[in-house]
């Protein structure tokens, strides 16, 4: 497989700007270090030159950047969208969130996105460059020198356990797509579902005491697109900034996974922007499998307009008591 | 100068936890470290740098203030602050130690907040030099010297030993209470690592990172500044930098109805927020643009403005290390800042 | 601990009186406990009030300080807090702490000087204040106009005082004017900043103005035009705040805290503000 590299991407943002094809460019713009990935907005050739990059930090999904940059941008936005971000594309597509015709969608090829807090577990504190050039990284550090480190040691938690390589929306490809895997993606939830109540209370408990509610999961998540979220709205009696008590910690965490049920696609941006790294994807997962269970096999984004099962009712469905039943087997 | 084997920490931890309570950095599971109440069997963190500051321990994100005992047309306020304990924070970093001094500027001028100036009362810091510094750190800009840190007793760790140095009333009755356990040292061995730390920040990235451009007046200057919108574009409007920072001190005051009374609360706030200055009538600040750009000139113009010249950031470098779209004071300053930074 | 005073525990409030004073105005009476004042103010300060479980908000004290009896607050229905007190009955207990802020300059810079009074709509609750200040300390300084204008007659808050007292002081000239012309009043009729413009007044007074935003931006852009110095306009200004100390963050704008260093503002000491108000 060819490497994709930030030059390419680069020259074709440029041809489709200089072409008029396109207004600006949605992308990835380099920071102080490598790690230090922002998204960004690039408007000419030289901005792209100056400051874009693509490569193994270029972890954000731009998705969700759409729905306003649609609106405030006038004529045709590039967006380039790695697999996973296409199906969150999708999904946003199907929730009407932005207007498909404002877009023009570069799928590029991805393999697999670093997670930095690995790669200083290994290397150390002071890490003042990350060569991706090649899938043996090499990290130049403060205090221990050059490390080598194979990529495949330090992929972001979502990308070891990638669902699919395959594009499901795109104008045009850079790269190749590959097609959707059978990743132990659900292992953990299982591992948790094996657990007795108790001890999945406690292990939640432990997670989920860390929230300092900066909301930054639902900030980032491309299924939290409310123009106003319930959790900021004073009048709602449930507004909080910060936890109150242990309960109100959890809650959060579960209502919001509630409120994406069905519509989120698992990219994985919730445990990325985490600064406690709490795993929350985990919640999103549990839906998701037992959706999958309950209702046959389903896809979040996978397609423009499908209907999540929890909002589609078919003779098929799963009766509540079976739930129910199930779930004194667990117990 | 007074030093204690590091192999005698632990003996030295236990008997702080005798008289008082000890909070220090832990590694947690997920290899990051936290402020956590010391008890047999934690060790402190090797690593300096932890997620969220001392910040928690003097100004908590949930606080309780006051309660309300409504009855009918009556209400009664229940004072409920208690008396506090003496408690000792261990292992702050000079950065860290900075920040307090800001939150001080803040919370014990006139009027004093009580709430605030009792936990610094009786809490006594105990500083550490940095001899770790990451990439993100850069306490320098603000003359900061991570070999010298503050606080009520000052520490440098070496290869073998903790040398520890008391600096206020506060600190020489804890090191007293440490008598038995500590020995009197020179201070060479200080001086070395002094030395070593000072090699090592030359060589951090942010080194040469030039504030001089920003401080008080420079409102006019910066406000208008277009490159703003560039800067806050792709900034989500979490409230994880302002939470990360040892520094920022907004706050909300929310009452909970628990049934039987009304406790009213205080709890962290964020400037990002977009309910932050909303009121029944408008929001002064209707776009992120205008949220993270109080946020910066906040820390590099508004505060110094008040406070003789002191900005709002230590250089702490969580908020580089933290924000989940990778934007920050460095990229703000380096932006806007102009030679000096390039 | 419990003897340090913490200027946020709020002391408890009786409402006294509730008078009725526009369709979305009501005035509420207020004393502590004990009968009396809660506390001492100067004119343009402010007073957190609060109903547990509801909220907290800042409201300017409407009444004089030269009132030694109670204090007052005039408050529109527009929040939570706001709401809530609307349908609160004499005998009521709040919560209220203060004062909080920079007052009006009445005894340094008012001293001496013509005063011309410029309010809209609710702006002039905390105008009532330093008006009946200045009318209490009537030989402290020279002329008075007032220029009051709202929507309607019946939304003219105070309307039997300005009638009753006011008009009647010497040296007191009141001009009264609604937006669109009603039955039953024969006074002026459009908006305040083409009213003052109309009235024309010599430039030898101290203005101030206080009322909604767009008000205040028209009638201090025909003052200038008539030859004020912005040095001899004040107003204030109105944010959300929660301490009410310059401590919590909300109200900063620049390197001022409306709490603490406003409300009252000079005209050109807003000019040094980011236009963030």
């Amino acid at each position: 497989m060819q490497k994709i590299t930030t030059q390419m991407l680069v020259e074709r943002a440029t041809a489709l700007l200089n072409n008029g094809t396109v207004s600006a460019v949605l992308g990835w713009k380099k920071g102080e270090y490598d790690y230090d990935v922002t998204p960004g907005v690039f408007k000419s050739a030289e901005e792209l030159s100056e400051a874009f990059v693509y490569g193994d930090f270029s972890a954000a999904n731009l998705s969700k950047y759409l729905i306003k940059k649609t609106d405030s941008i006038t004529g045709k936005i590039l967006v380039f969208l790695k697999p996973c971000d296409t199906y969150s594309f999708n999904q946003l597509l199907t929730e009407h969130r932005f207007n498909r015709e404002s877009v023009y969608a570069v799928g590029v090829q991805c393999g697999g996105m670093v997670d930095i807090d690995k790669i200083k577990s290994i290397a150390g504190d002071g890490v003042l460059s990350v060569d991706y050039s090649s899938d043996e990284l090499v990290v130049s550090t403060l205090y221990n020198g050059d490390v080598k480190i194979e990529k495949s040691r330090v992929l972001a938690e979502r990308c070891v356990n990638c669902k699919s390589k395959k594009h499901v929306a795109y104008d045009e490809l850079l790269g190749e797509s590959g097609e959707e895997i059978s990743s132990g993606r659900f292992d953990e939830v299982e591992r948790l579902e094996s657990m007795t109540p108790d001890e999945r209370f406690a292990f939640w408990q432990n997670e989920l005491s860390r929230c300092i509610r900066c909301n930054a999961c639902r900030d980032a998540c491309p299924a939290c697109t409310c123009e106003k979220c319930v959790f900021d709205n004073p009048n709602s009696g449930v507004e909080n900034k910060s936890p109150a008590n242990s309960f109100e910690e959890q809650m959060f965490h579960i209502i919001r996974a509630f409120h994406v049920a069905g519509r989120c696609t698992d990219c994985g941006e919730c445990s990325r922007v985490c600064p406690q790294n709490i795993p929350l994807h985990l919640l999103n997962r549990k839906f998701i499998k037992d959706m999958n269970d309950f209702y046959g096999e389903y896809q979040a984004g996978a397609e423009v307009g499908s209907r999540a099962p929890l909002v589609n009712y078919t003779a098929e469905d799963i009766e509540p008591s079976d739930v129910f039943n199930r779930r004194g087997e667990d117990a | 100068m007074l030093k204690i084997s590091l192999d005698k920490l632990g003996n030295m931890f236990a008997e702080i936890s005798k008289n008082m309570s000890l909070y220090l950095p832990v590694d947690r599971a997920d290899g990051k470290s936290e402020y956590t109440k010391w008890e047999e069997g934690k060790e402190w963190s090797n690593s300096l740098n932890t997620v969220k500051g001392p910040k928690d321990i003097f100004f908590p994100q949930t606080e309780d203030m006051m309660e309300f005992k409504v009855e009918g047309k009556n209400i009664e306020v229940v004072d409920t602050r208690k008396a506090s304990e003496d408690f000792v924070v261990f292992g702050v970093r000079a950065c860290d130690v900075q920040a307090l001094e800001i939150l001080d500027r803040v919370f014990l001028t006139q009027p004093y907040d009580s709430y605030y100036a009792t936990k610094r009362e009786h809490g006594i810091v105990v500083s550490v030099a940095c001899n770790r510094p990451n990439e993100a750190c850069f306490c320098t800009a603000f003359g900061i010297d991570p070999a010298s840190p503050k606080g009520d007793v000052s520490c440098w760790k070496t290869q073998a030993d903790l040398y520890m140095q008391a600096n206020t009333q506060k600190g020489e009755k804890l090191m007293s209470l440490l008598a038995d356990l500590t020995q009197e040292a020179c201070d060479e061995e200080v001086c070395k690592e002094k030395n070593a730390i000072a090699e090592i920040m030359k060589k951090l990235p942010l080194a040469k990172l030039d504030v001089s451009m920003f401080g008080g007046g420079k409102t006019q200057e910066f406000f208008d500044d277009p490159r703003w919108a560039e800067l806050s574009e792709s900034c989500i409007g979490c409230g994880t930098c302002t939470f990360v920072c040892p520094t920022c001190q907004c706050y909300d005051i929310k009452d909970f109805n628990t049934g039987k009374g009304v406790i009213r609360y205080r709890c962290w706030d964020s400037c990002m927020y977009s309910e932050f200055t909303k009121m029944a009538h408008g929001n002064n600040r209707n776009t992120q643009k205008e949220r993270f750009r109080q946020r910066f000139m906040h820390k590099l113009v508004y505060f110094p403005e008040n406070n003789d010249g002191v900005f709002s950031c230590v250089g702490c470098g969580r908020c580089v290390s933290r924000c989940p779209i990778s934007m920050n004071i460095v990229k703000v300053i380096k932006k806007l800042g102009g030679k000096g930074n390039e | 601990m419990n003897n340090i005073n913490e200027t946020l525990i709020p002391k408890v409030g009786i409402i006294t009186d509730v008078r009725i004073d526009t369709p979305d105005i009501k005035t509420f009476r207020v004393v502590a406990t004990d009968g009396k004042k809660a506390f001492d103010h100067m004119p343009g300060q402010c007073a957190m009030l609060s109903i547990p479980g509801v909220g907290e908000a800042m409201f300017s004290i409407t009444s004089s300080p030269t009132n030694t009896e109670y204090m007052e607050f005039s408050i529109k229905k527009c929040g939570c807090v706001t709401e809530w007190l609307h349908g609160a009955e004499v005998g009521q207990q709040i919560t209220i702490r203060g004062p909080y802020g920079k007052p009006f300059p009445v005894d340094t810079e008012f001293v001496g000087k013509n005063m011309l009074f410029i309010a809209g709509g609710v702006g002039l609750a905390p105008l009532r204040s330093v008006i009946n200040y200045c009318r209490h300390y009537r030989e402290r300084y020279g002329d008075i106009d007032i220029v009051y204008g709202s929507r309607s007659k019946d939304d003219l808050l105070d309307y039997r005082e300005i009638i009753d007292e006011w008009s009647r002081d010497a040296g007191v000239n009141v001009h009264l004017t609604i937006d669109r012309a009603q039955e039953g009043w024969d006074g002026h009729v459009g908006f305040v900043p083409n009213y003052v413009k109309e009235l024309g007044f010599n430039t030898n007074k101290t203005a101030v103005l206080c009322g909604p935003p767009i008000m205040i931006k028209f009638t201090l852009e025909g003052l200038i035009s008539m030859g004020f110095d912005k040095t001899q306009v004040y107003t204030t200004l109105e944010l959300r705040m929660k301490c009410g100390i310059g401590k919590c963050g909300r109200c900063n704008v620049g390197a001022k805290y409306v709490c603490k260093d406003g409300p009252v503002f000079r005209c050109d000491e807003l000019d040094e503000l980011p236009g963030e108000y």
